[in-house]
């Protein structure tokens, strides 16, 4: 065919797909080649690199269930649709992936699909690890294939009923939803790409922290739009914020050093890890490297804020502090402020730097949802040990000793003192939360 | 019963209260695999003294729910040689600890070194006063270590608990309005002192007006947020006056489980076995090494414990009783005064003064911290010429208000009616109105003053109970009575309405209904000589070098001061001597 005589633009898409095969060809060849002498000698430094990455990527959250072997899987995910338990992804032939070659774990890893062609749901967060790097999935492989002990555990049978449990609709959704491989900013520096890589790929941040759309596919997959990480639905009972830098209730207020320090210990000087997040720390960011770490706390406070956003930074004031100090208990939730709470958090609602958080300005205390609020009121929360910061500050529960209404006065005190600003609440919708 | 044999550890370690835990995480950061046997249940200040529930006297300080359960164990008690010991079945005199945390959980706080002079008790008085002051049958003696040999791990140990104080001089220098009779330091206290209460301010300007040398007492409860060497990380204390026998729901009391064991779990070649009771130390058929432990688990099951190291850190008389029930070193026998194990057991001797004041003084008791105060030491130690009075020892005296509660707290004056219309006006007029200072002094070391096992009475397990053989002496009466004298000078400066002196009167015995402090120590005692001590300056035994032992039951005598500080730096002292010096060549580290 001579190309001399077609439009430009079919022109153009023609030289697309003659670069695009070649460049699919190459890839082929490259994950099917042998691996080089080289290479092999390296092999335990693969499978060490693939460990630190199975930390990036936290596959254990998921696929060790509570009180169960490593990686075997076995957690319950309630889905709308019905309940799924995650897989057995040890090297285990028959039970788990022993028998997966690189290709049929890259499949699965980065484009969702199992051997035989059956699709994962995106419970399995494959839209943001199609992000990972061949030379990470490789290390990934030999990792899961070399490091993990084996466990001969069958895979339980979802329980989704029919029609929901057919699969092929998820080739539509793939389609539709999954994003590209990473690809450097040239504009940015390597710290802040590596940043990127790490946020947008194998960590994952937006399978929780980036709103949904219709189809529960997240609404951005990286920083090209101001969706990415601009707060996530509720997942388990909890609302993971936006991690963009709108004032008060994003990270306008964090420094880099802060977002290390909290990814590192599960807290900082002004606010501790709490619900979902608590897991992340422990099985997986306490474990990056610092230099990691940094390059994620850089990346983030690079995103400016999301669209639609109130452009109010809380102004701070001492009007309920005064109040609370001289024994001003006629607000609503004053007299369960000073009785349970302010010896910790203090009359002030500055907390004790690194220990107790501060409540006064807390991202955490700003979200228009109050529900997480109200959960830790009633529940308590503890403070994941890490290596390097092993105290598990735990806040007791006062469901027991505070009804619905003190529950409501304290959380909406909470909020609206301090120059905190945040809608109120209701005894009946803290009643709701009791269950 | 048929036995679980667990795979052998290098170091086995008997009780996780301050001395097992600072054992526990000294050898595991010197790699090795160590495991630690705790009889009591797992504790942590989540669940366990969370707010509010922990804040409840009758539960805590009344029926003693951290405390050791003494109908299962307990030990017996009797004046004198000859007399019947019978068993100590209600908490008076000494609470002792029980659990994950020990006494180190629910303890008050209070945290000193301890004088120079008192590390050599005998040989300074023999030098200053002759050696016919020190009256026969009075075996005080040197504990065969420097204070200069202790000073880093003393240190150590204050930046580990976070200890709020104020020091007089550091290397040399003149630093602040610290105690100027302290022993040397080489830094300050890791966190500025606590607040003073109103009643410590009182009595820090009525002593100051007579002379004396005022100091802010050290205290383990942080009075900021602080994170230890080992990163485990406290809150400040928040003076809720619910310290002495309860545990701490800000993280601001020091404990193993606050500044210790967060840190030490994290390590893989550490683990803690609690309900698991230890029987004996096993030795081999020489007698002079140990196979490791026999401990008793959660379900009755006897369990052997291999181990090339046994760290015996079960509180001072449980540390005596163990090596008696496993036959390391020689008994004591009181007849003969040979033998080294249970000689030398000593107490603390305490003597209260309060002051009543009028309705414009406002001491607001129930406000309180453990370790928080102001101290002179100007009758402690030798720091007073001993000479004219005939008397070897002396007391620090304190404002240690830690909270006054309503069940134990209510103090009037003598002669007030102890019910109807003139007590409830009485309460009412000097409740918030009162304050209390102490004595805290020391008791001198005697040779009928020792520890053996009873030759009738057995606990849950079966096995003799320790017996106590103890009273008080004229020479410690008449120095309490001394210093009370002097106490009760500084609080009629005050300008009280009214005075109450609690003292003990010459011939007064042992009661074991007051309270006295759980400051026993003794029994197993650190010296130079193998004739008259069961371990030499390192902790470690002169018949088994391959156990050491760790705790009160090293000193020779009582010292003034409150004794958790110098059991955490005599345990540095010998983890050091262990990782630096055993670990390399296992034996005796002082020859015999």
């Amino acid at each position: 065919m001579s190309l001399g005589v077609t439009l430009p633009a079919v022109r153009h898409v023609l030289a697309a797909v003659a670069l695009l095969t070649a460049f699919l060809l190459l890839a082929i060849a490259a994950l099917l080649a042998p691996a080089p002498a080289r290479a092999q000698a390296s092999a335990s430094d693969d499978v060490e690199r693939g460990a630190y990455l199975a930390r990036v990527g936290d596959c254990t959250a998921c696929h060790t269930a509570p009180g169960g072997s490593e990686m075997a899987g076995g957690l319950p995910m309630k889905m709308p649709f019905g309940t799924i338990y995650t897989t057995n992804i040890t090297p285990d032939p028959d039970t788990g992936i022993g028998r997966y070659r690189l290709e049929d774990f890259e499949r699965a890893v980065r484009r969702g699909i199992a051997p035989g062609g059956r699709h994962l749901y995106p419970a399995m967060p494959y839209p943001s690890f199609t992000k990972i790097t061949d030379a990470d999935l490789r290390a990934l492989y030999a990792y899961f294939m070399n490091g993990v002990p084996s466990i001969h555990q069958p895979n339980r049978k979802n329980g989704v009923p029919w029609p929901l449990d057919v699969r092929w609709p998820l080739a539509l959704w793939d389609a539709a939803f999954t994003g590209r491989r990473f690809q450097p900013d040239a504009s940015r520096d390597t710290e802040w790409n590596r940043g990127a890589y790490l946020v947008e790929g194998a960590g994952h941040c937006g399978a929780c922290h980036t709103p949904r759309g219709i189809g529960f596919q997240e609404k951005a997959l990286d920083n090209r739009s101001d969706r990415f990480l601009a707060g996530g639905p509720v997942l388990d009972g909890w609302t993971a914020p936006s991690l963009r830098g709108e004032p008060g209730t994003g990270l306008a207020g964090w420094s880099t050093q802060n977002v290390e320090d909290f990814l590192k210990t599960g807290r900082t000087g002004a606010a501790s890890a709490f619900g979902s997040m608590a897991d992340v720390v422990q099985h997986s960011t306490q474990y990056l490297s610092d230099p990691d770490l940094r390059a994620i706390g850089v990346y983030l406070k690079s995103l400016g804020p999301a669209r639609g956003t109130p452009k109010i930074t809380p102004v701070a004031n001492d009007r309920t502090a005064a109040a609370l100090h001289d024994g001003d208990l006629r607000k609503p939730g004053a007299a369960a402020y000073v009785d349970s709470c302010a010896a910790c958090h203090r009359t002030d609602g500055a907390g004790y730097a690194g220990v107790f958080p501060r409540l006064a300005g807390n991202p955490a205390v700003l979200q228009s949802s109050a529900a997480d609020v109200i959960r830790i009121v009633l529940k308590g929360s503890a403070v994941p040990a890490t290596t390097t910061a092993p105290s598990s500050f735990t806040m007791p529960p006062f469901g027991d000793r505070l009804d619905d209404q003190d529950v409501a006065g304290v959380v909406n005190l909470i909020r609206n003192s301090w120059g905190n600003q945040a809608p109120a609440v209701t005894a009946p919708e803290v009643k709701a939360q009791r269950k | 019963m048929a036995g679980v044999t667990p795979k052998p550890v290098d170091a086995v370690i008997v009780g996780c209260g301050w001395a097992g835990s600072i054992l526990a995480i000294e050898l595991a950061e010197a790699g090795l695999k160590v495991l630690v046997l705790e009889r009591g249940e797992n504790r942590d200040t989540f669940p366990d003294f969370a707010y509010p529930k922990v804040i409840d006297e009758l539960t805590y300080a009344v029926r003693g729910k951290l405390f050791q359960n003494l109908s299962r164990e307990t030990v017996t008690i009797r004046h004198a040689p000859g007399d019947q010991a019978v068993p100590y079945r209600q908490f008076g005199a000494f609470n002792p600890g029980d659990g994950v945390g020990g006494a180190g959980a629910h303890w008050s706080g209070v945290h000193f070194r301890i004088t120079p002079d008192e590390l050599r008790l005998r040989s300074h008085y023999e030098e200053r006063y002759g050696k016919a002051f020190i009256p026969d049958g009075m075996t005080i003696q040197d504990h065969g270590v420097t204070y200069d040999e202790l000073e880093p791990f003393f240190d150590k140990a204050e930046k580990v608990f976070g200890t709020s104080g104020q020091a007089f001089r550091v290397n040399g220098t003149v630093v602040g309005g610290g105690n100027p009779f302290e022993g040397p330091r080489s830094a300050e206290f890791p966190l500025p002192p606590l607040k003073n209460v109103y009643s410590a301010e009182l009595f820090a300007r009525a002593a100051r007006g007579l002379g004396y040398h005022p100091y802010p007492l050290p205290a383990a409860n942080a009075s900021g947020p602080y994170t230890n060497p080992y990163g485990a990380q406290m809150g400040p204390c928040n003076f809720c006056g619910f310290c002495g026998g309860f545990g701490c729901y800000m993280y601001s009391k020091a404990s193993p489980n606050v500044n210790i064991l967060p840190a030490l779990r994290q390590k893989p070649n550490f683990e803690l076995r609690a309900n698991a009771h230890v029987l004996r130390v096993n030795l081999d058929s020489t007698g002079r090494s140990a196979r490791g432990v026999t401990y008793v688990d959660a379900q009755g099951r006897e369990i052997e414990q291999a181990a090339d190291l046994v760290i015996l850190s079960a509180f001072q008389f449980h540390n005596v009783r163990l090596m008696l029930l496993s036959g390391i070193g020689k008994p004591y026998d009181v007849a003969t005064s040979q033998g080294t194990v249970g000689r030398n057991f000593a107490y603390q001797n305490m003597g209260t003064v309060k002051a009543f004041f009028g309705p414009d003084v406002h001491t607001n008791p129930f406000i309180g911290t453990g370790g928080g105060g102001q101290a002179i030491d100007d009758f402690n130690a030798d720091n007073f010429d001993h000479g004219p009075l005939g008397f070897v020892g002396g007391s620090p005296c304190w404002v240690n208000q830690s909270g006054v509660k309503p069940i134990g707290g209510l103090a009037l004056p003598d002669g007030t009616p102890h019910w109807g219309a003139a007590w409830k006006k009485a309460a009412k007029d000097y409740y918030a109105h009162t304050l209390s200072a102490d004595a805290h002094g020391t008791n001198m070391a005697y040779r009928d003053c020792y520890l053996d096992l009873d030759p009738t009475y057995r606990d849950a397990h079966g096995q003799p109970l320790l017996r106590m053989t103890f009273d008080w002496k004229d020479n410690d009466i008449r120095m309490s009575r001394h210093v009370v004298g002097k106490l009760t000078e500084i609080l009629k400066s005050m300008n009280p309405k009214a005075v109450a002196v609690s003292v003990k009167k010459p011939g007064d015995h042992f009661d074991t209904r007051s309270y006295q402090t759980t400051h026993l120590v003794g029994g197993a005692i650190m010296g130079s000589d193998p004739k008259t001590s069961a371990v030499n300056k390192y902790l470690q035994s002169w018949d088994v070098p391959n156990v050491f032992v760790i705790g009160s039951s090293a000193f020779p005598q009582g010292t003034g001061y409150n004794p958790t500080g110098m059991v955490a730096g005599l345990a540095y002292f010998s983890a050091h001597a262990i990782r630096t010096q055993y670990l390399k060549h296992p034996g005796a580290l002082v020859p015999a």
